[in-house]
This record gives C-alpha cells, sequence and structure tokens, in this order.
C-alpha cells in the first residue's frame, strides 16, 4: 500500500522524539498548573478559618513558586503549539478544523487561569482576605477545564470522532463530538488525578526532607501534609480509574493493551506478566501469573484477550517492551503511592499526628520524583501503543511527519533549552526558598515574580525579628 | 468559488489577533532592543528598570495572542497552516529559539538580579527581541510574495532570503523598537520621569524614521516581488495603506512638539501599526497563500469556523472583564491592612512545636480500633472472593 512507501521515504524518529520530549517535559509543569492551586487554597482556608500565619505563609509563598512555574509553562505551552505545525503537518493539514477546537478552549482557559494567577497575586495585601481566597479558585477551576480540554484532543487521537472524510478530506465537523469523544471521559480524569498526585507528593517531598533535617515546627509539618493528603485522595482514586481504564483500553484499543500485557496471539487463560523483556515470541526476566490477565479483563479465567496477531505486522506497535514495562512500572508506582498514603491514613487514624519516622519520610521524599516516572511512562503507553498510528486507524504517524529537513537539529537544540527550562524550574524555586529563610521579612515583602506586583507600587513593612 | 462569510469572519478575527500581537508583542520585543542599546550597567540602569516595570504586565498577553494566532490557522485554514509550517520550517524554528529564550530570561529575571547573572539574561532578552521579529518577519514576506506552495515538497530555503523577506525582517525589528519607544515615553510620562521621556521621545523619532523608511523600501520591492499584493495595496487596500502614513507622520509630530498625550500618543501609534497588518489582509484576498491557495479553497467546513467565533466569544466575555479587574487591581496602590509577611513570619515562629488541637477531634480508642478491624476483615475477604472465583 502506499503508505508503506512514506514509512520508508521518512523516519518520523526525530519528530516523535522532540515531540516527546517537549510533551515530557510541559505535562510535568502543567501538573503545577493544574493542581497547585488548589494545594495552596486548602493552604490559605486553614490559615484564614483558624488564623494560623504558618498555613498562610505557605500559601503566600507557593503562590510565588507557582507563579514561576506557570510562566515556564507558558513558554513551553507555545513549544509545543508551534510543534503540532513545525513536525505534523500532515495532521495539522488534514485533520486541523477537528483537533482545533478543544485547542482553541485550552487557549482560553489558560489564559483565564494566567490572568488569575495576575489577581491572587496581586490580591494578597490588597483584598480582604476572603475575598483574595475567592480569587484565587478560578485558577482552581479554569486550570481543571484547560486540562480537559487538551487532553481531549489527545482523547481524540485515540478515538477519534465528530468528522466526516471523503476522498482524505474532511467535509463536515462536529465540534462537539470531537470534543467529547469515547476516550475524553477516561482520559481527563486520569490525567487531573496524576497531576494531583505529582503536584501533591512533589511539593510534599521538599517539606519531607525539612522535616528529615529536623525542621519539625509547623510550618513544615503543614507544607508536608496538606499536598501529602490532596495527593494521597487522589491515589486511590487513581488506581481505581486505572484498573477501569485498562478494561477500556482493552476493549478501545485492543493491539494497545496487547502491546501492554505481552499479548501476541488471542487466547484464553492469558497470564499476567509482572516485568520481562519480550525477545523473538518469548518473554524473559519476567514472572507470570497464570491467567490473570484474563481474570482481570473479564473477571473470569476463560476471557479470550485479542492479541497483536489481529492486525498485520506494519500496524502493530514497535517496542512491545519498553510498553508493557512502562505499564508494569506506572502501576508499580502507583500501588507503592497508594501504601505510602495508607501508611500515613492509619496512622493518623489512631494517632491523629505526622508520621515522622524516617521509614516514612525517605519514601515520601522520593515520593513526588515517582509519581512524575509514573505519569511520564503512562504518556509512553498511550502515545507508543497507538503507534503507527497518529489518528487511531485513521491516519499513519509517517503520513503526518513533516517532509522538511533538519528536525534532528532542532531535536538538539529543544533538548539543550529544555535543560536550561529545567534548570530555571528547578533552580528558580530553590533559590527563593533559601533566600526566604536568609532574608529579612522587608525583602520577602519587596520580592518580585513574574506576574507580582513590583514593588515601585507596594508598601514597605517594618522589619520583623528573625528566629532563623 | 468565493469564500464563505464564516470564512471571512474567521479570517478578520485572525488579522486583529495578528494586529494585537504586533503591538503587545512587538512592545516587548521592542523593550528588549532598547534594552540591548541602553549602555553600561551605570549609564543604562535608569531606562532598563523603566522597560522591567513596563513590560511584566504584558508579558502573559503576547503568548497568548501568539497561541491564538496558531490555533486559529490551523482550525480554520488547515492545508495553509500545514503548508506554511512545512516550507518555512527554518524561520519559524529560529523565530521560537527566540521566545523560548525571552520566557527563560522572564522567568529568571528577579532571581538573576542577586546572583549576578544580569548580563546573561540582559543579553538572551536582546538577542530573543532581534531574533524573534526578524523571522517572523521574513515569514510575513514569503507568504504575501507567494513563495510559499499550497504543497510544499518539504523547507523551502528561496522563500524565506528574497531581498523583500531579509527587508521585511528588518522592517519587523524597527517596528517593535519603534511601537516600545513609544510605549516608554508614556510610561515614563506616568512616573512623572522627565529625563526618561525625552529619552525615549528621541529614540522613538528614530526608530519612526527608520521603520518608515524600511516600509517605503519594502513596499518598492514588492512591486516586483509580490505583485498580487502589491496590486491590491495600490487598490483597494491604499486607503488602509494611507490612513498607516498619515498616523505615522502625526505620531512623529506630536514627538516634535513634545505633545505627550496618554491615549491620543498610544491610539495613533497603534493605528499606524495596525492599519499595515490589516491592508495586508486585506491585500492578500482571495487568497490564503498567494496566488496557490484560496481561502474557499482553504477553510475548514463551516461547523469548525463557527465553533472558531463562539471561542472568540467566550474570549471576549470572559477573559476581558478577567483582564480589566487585573489592570484595575495593578492601578490600585493603597494596602488594606491585611499581615504582610513580616508579621506571618512572626506569627509562625511564635506557634508551638506541638500538635494542638487534633486529638480532641478524635474518636475513643475502642471506636476506631472496632473500624479498623472490620474494615481489615472486609478487605481481605475482597481480596479472597476475587481469587476463589477461578
Amino acid at each position: 500500500m502506499g503508505a508503506m512507501a512514506h514509512v520508508l521515504a521518512m523516519s518520523p524518529v526525530p519528530a516523535r522524539s522532540q515531540m516527546g520530549s517537549s510533551l515530557g517535559f510541559h505535562i510535568i509543569l502543567a501538573c503545577f498548573g493544574i493542581a497547585f492551586a488548589a494545594v495552596i487554597m486548602i493552604a490559605e482556608w486553614i490559615g484564614i478559618r483558624r488564623g494560623d500565619a504558618a498555613a498562610l505563609l505557605l500559601a503566600r509563598r507557593w503562590s510565588k513558586v507557582m507563579a514561576v512555574l506557570v510562566a515556564v509553562g507558558a513558554v513551553s505551552g507555545t513549544v509545543l503549539s508551534y510543534e503540532m505545525g513545525l513536525l505534523w503537518p500532515g495532521l495539522m493539514g488534514r485533520f486541523g478544523a477537528a483537533i482545533g477546537f478543544p485547542f482553541s478552549l485550552e487557549g482560553i482557559f489558560f489564559f483565564l487561569e494566567a490572568i488569575f494567577v495576575g489577581i491572587y497575586l496581586y490580591g494578597w495585601r490588597r483584598l480582604p482576605p476572603w475575598v483574595h481566597w475567592w480569587s484565587g479558585m478560578p485558577i482552581v477551576v479554569f486550570g481543571l477545564l484547560g486540562a480537559t480540554s487538551v487532553v481531549a484532543a489527545n482523547s481524540w487521537m485515540n478515538s477519534p470522532a465528530g468528522f466526516t472524510l471523503s476522498h482524505g478530506k474532511i467535509t463536515k465537523v462536529d465540534p462537539v463530538s470531537v470534543f467529547f469523544n469515547a476516550s475524553t471521559p477516561y482520559e481527563t480524569t486520569h490525567m487531573i488525578l496524576a497531576a494531583y498526585m505529582v503536584a501533591g507528593f512533589l511539593i510534599a517531598g521538599v517539606y519531607a526532607v525539612g522535616l528529615l533535617r529536623g525542621r519539625r515546627d509547623r510550618y513544615h509539618r503543614l507544607g508536608f501534609a496538606i499536598p501529602f493528603t490532596v495527593a494521597g485522595i487522589a491515589a486511590p482514586l487513581q488506581v481505581m480509574m486505572g484498573d477501569i481504564i485498562a478494561r477500556y483500553v482493552e476493549h478501545n484499543q485492543p493491539v494497545k493493551f496487547a502491546a501492554m500485557e505481552y499479548v501476541p496471539k488471542t487466547t484464553g487463560e492469558v497470564p499476567e506478566w509482572i516485568g520481562g523483556i519480550f525477545v523473538n515470541g518469548h518473554v524473559y526476566l519476567g514472572a507470570a501469573i497464570p491467567a490473570f490477565d484474563s481474570i482481570l479483563v473479564g473477571f473470569s479465567s476463560h476471557t479470550r484477550v485479542i492479541g497483536w496477531d489481529t492486525v498485520p505486522a506494519a500496524f502493530r506497535p514497535p517496542l512491545v517492551t519498553l510498553i508493557h514495562l512502562s505499564f508494569d512500572l506506572m502501576v508499580g508506582i502507583g500501588f507503592f503511592l497508594l501504601a505510602l498514603a495508607a501508611w500515613q491514613a492509619w496512622y493518623w487514624w489512631f494517632h491523629r499526628r505526622l508520621l515522622t519516622t524516617a521509614w516514612f519520610l525517605v519514601p515520601s521524599a522520593v515520593s513526588g520524583v515517582a509519581a512524575v516516572a509514573a505519569m511520564e511512562s503512562g504518556w509512553v503507553v498511550t502515545e507508543v501503543g497507538r503507534q503507527p498510528w497518529i489518528v487511531y486507524r485513521v491516519l499513519l504517524v509517517s503520513n503526518a511527519v513533516t517532509p522538511a529537513t533538519g528536525v534532528s537539529v532542532t531535536l538538539g537544540v529543544v533538548l539543550v533549552l529544555y535543560g536550561i527550562l529545567t534548570a530555571v524550574s528547578i533552580g528558580v524555586p530553590v533559590i527563593m526558598s533559601r533566600r526566604w529563610r536568609r532574608e529579612t521579612s522587608a525583602e520577602e515583602d519587596a520580592e518580585q515574580v513574574p506576574y507580582g506586583p513590583s514593588p515601585a507600587r507596594g508598601g514597605v513593612s517594618p522589619a520583623g525579628p528573625e528566629a532563623r | 468559488m468565493s469564500p464563505s462569510p464564516e470564512a471571512i469572519g474567521v479570517a478578520a478575527i485572525l488579522f486583529v489577533v495578528i494586529a494585537a500581537y504586533a503591538l503587545f508583542g512587538g512592545a516587548d520585543f521592542g523593550g528588549g532592543i532598547w534594552d540591548l542599546q541602553a549602555g553600561g550597567p551605570a549609564r543604562g540602569a535608569a531606562p532598563r528598570r523603566l522597560i522591567d516595570d513596563a513590560i511584566t504586565p504584558v508579558w502573559e498577553a503576547n503568548h497568548v495572542w501568539l497561541v491564538f494566532i496558531l490555533v486559529l490557522l490551523w482550525t480554520a485554514f488547515p492545508p495553509a497552516f500545514a503548508a506554511i509550517m512545512t516550507a518555512l520550517f527554518v524561520p519559524l524554528s529560529l523565530s521560537l529559539l527566540g521566545i523560548v529564550l525571552r520566557g527563560v530570561g522572564f522567568a529568571f529575571r528577579h532571581t538573576a538580579q542577586r546572583l549576578r547573572m544580569e548580563e546573561l539574561t540582559g543579553a538572551t532578552f536582546a538577542a530573543a527581541s532581534l531574533i524573534t521579529p526578524f523571522f517572523m518577519g521574513t515569514v510575513v514576506a514569503a507568504v504575501a510574495t507567494g513563495r510559499v506552495p499550497a504543497h510544499p515538497a518539504g523547507n523551502i530555503l528561496a522563500a524565506w532570503t528574497s531581498p523583500t523577506a531579509i527587508l521585511t525582517g528588518f522592517l519587523f525589528v524597527a517596528a517593535c523598537a519603534y511601537i516600545s519607544a513609544i510605549y516608554l515615553v508614556l510610561e515614563a510620562r506616568q512616573r512623572g520621569n522627565r529625563d526618561l521621556m525625552r529619552y525615549f521621545s528621541r529614540r522613538a523619532t528614530a526608530a519612526g524614521l527608520l521603520t518608515g523608511a524600511l516600509a517605503g523600501g519594502t513596499f518598492a520591492e514588492m512591486s516586483v516581488s509580490a505583485p498580487h499584493v502589491y496590486a491590491r495595496l495600490t487598490g483597494i487596500a491604499l486607503p488602509l495603506v494611507a490612513i498607516s502614513i498619515a498616523a505615522g507622520i502625526a505620531v512623529l509630530g506630536m514627538l516634535w512638539l513634545r505633545w505627550y498625550h496618554a491615549v491620543a500618543l498610544r491610539a495613533t501609534a497603534a493605528i499606524a501599526v495596525a492599519t499595515v497588518v490589516f491592508g495586508w489582509g486585506l491585500a492578500q484576498y482571495p487568497y490564503l497563500l498567494p496566488t496557490s491557495l484560496t481561502l474557499a479553497a482553504g477553510s475548514a467546513p463551516t461547523a469548525a469556523l463557527i465553533a472558531e467565533f463562539v471561542v472568540a466569544g467566550l474570549a471576549v466575555l470572559l477573559v476581558a472583564p478577567g483582564f480589566a479587574l487585573l489592570y484595575y487591581l495593578q492601578q490600585r496602590h493603597m494596602l488594606t491592612a491585611a499581615d504582610t509577611d513580616a508579621d506571618l513570619r512572626l506569627a509562625a515562629r511564635l506557634e508551638p512545636a506541638v500538635s494542638g488541637r487534633a486529638s480532641a477531634a478524635a474518636a475513643p480508642a475502642p471506636a476506631r480500633i472496632t473500624t479498623a478491624v472490620v474494615l481489615a476483615v472486609l478487605t481481605i475477604k475482597a481480596i479472597r472472593d476475587l481469587f476463589r472465583r477461578r
């Protein structure tokens, strides 16, 4: 078929790598755009409700970190918009009319989110406490709506709907069906929960390190407890959703599911492989639980699971080992985080206190990094698992990739730039926190952040005595 | 086949957004150009500080305008978007590089001041301010001169390296410097700084004259390189060109007379730039890519176009009030009696480091133990049931 000639002519690997690294970077910042505001809202609520200065100080400092991360996220988001065209003109030229609508909405929601980040930062000492708290709520809401919109665009690539093709050209579009395609409810819920887990565990991890270093004051305990609770509530929901989504993928994209679970042939009594490398039809170094995959899919060991033998070799995803191990890593980390949250919940139930043993705090300190790894693996599963399709069963990646030369060069530049952006998004908050511990309060009041008020317009407050 | 009214409507929205980006984004990049030539640390401190203060509130909008341009283009006119992105891969990638550098500088700015990395962030800001407008100019010229075919087989070097394209690149840089200097004159006036008013007034005049000269040069070049656009610029779009020239001269006159009226000066300068953008749009009609792809052939189905109207309506309904609120808060200088960080820090340290109130809410121990045992038994039973079925 004609498509195969294209596969030989153009290698989409550099373009896929560039898109993958750009998305993989942006998604971490996006998690903070989606979930950080909710954590801040809880801290401010506690602060106002109980007159808790530590909680208020946390909320105020977190909002400054959020501003930096949203500013970097705006840049990496712009890069992604460009890359949709620079790397995949074959997708956008044919299906831009369909996939464009969710992106347009996302643009609006991000704009609104950024505006309210600005209002929230400006309002810290200008608005009455509860008015200020409400001025932060739109960040939470628009963050959720923005995430839903942009993940809906990805869902559409997994279950394309809402358009009519004639002679390879779109003649009719139904934007509502595009947005609410079959995968949208699953993917958006999964991603939003992931965002709450990533942001929550990462922030909690910072304060876990502080607690380990002996800073056990209320400020650090709250700084750990609030985000950890948010993430800990999301964790069991995520494990439950994951189970439901896996069955949905088996139904909607059976070949992707087959790659996730090493199912070469359609049969019953399919074993569940834990780990393992797939080479030449054999799984090495893996542990198999007999018939457990069939049970998970259909609650019976006789359930037939569709294998990748049902489609020609050219339409099977590459790198099944990568897909399977990524899936296992995601699930494994999911259960690890669930266990961590359950342990703290158990302890809270009986002692009404935070666990402060190193056995708990050390895993908690790395829980954020683990959550990021799980989320990235999840995206590897859904994206590599959809290959060779860019729009499932409609358009091949090789027909969408740009014919322009030079993608290998831009890939190199993008990797370097994202190294710098990573340094900025980790470095700036680290520098800020060091300053907070070192400087006088007056300097903190005068501190400038993106979106924040300039000191020329703010007031100068009397410096308080410093305990540390 | 003539284009549908919806297609014309979305194209009109697209050009409004492009004009907004030219004005706001242009002011931002222009700020970088003035930052670049402000001189050494001592001499350039005052203008740099003004640039820094003036830019923050509009920076975010720039990205959103740009993203809207891309999204509108790919949703409403997908084939044109794909063709431009393929043929002009190189200049677009370079303009993107500038945008990323600008963003890094922005996020790092205030932290950097303390790290003595000012010069590095200043350099990235300046580099971005030259790179991005220049390559965007070459992109626009490549489209206007009809060097982007409807189905390019790869990137086309000749499309954006023609004399017209290079001239347009310089024109964009000069126009950014011009629009930015005008804003900065008014920012200096608002702060009552007469020295900086004169400083940026001189620069605005120089940049204005340079922009005019480059525009004239580009216009002359286009008579040969872009016959379709040139014919319409001197035909139906001539009134817009005339307004732009008149507005440009009027701005120079106001600067010469030192009549720095906040609204009049800003509006006239904005008109001078926006009319050129609209003139370009009108001159391209009926083509998306002169002369290989028409608006009628390159438009998305009607429902997709209408969806973009809805999105534009949402933007006006939701974004405009939000933005207005933000500006209102920025203008309000007074502080409420709320705690400062200093008060909070003091209070937080005084808080005793024991977990207080929590135990008051706790249920009695026997009840908790009973609940926990029941829950554990139920969980174990559920797991056993799951395995028993096989």
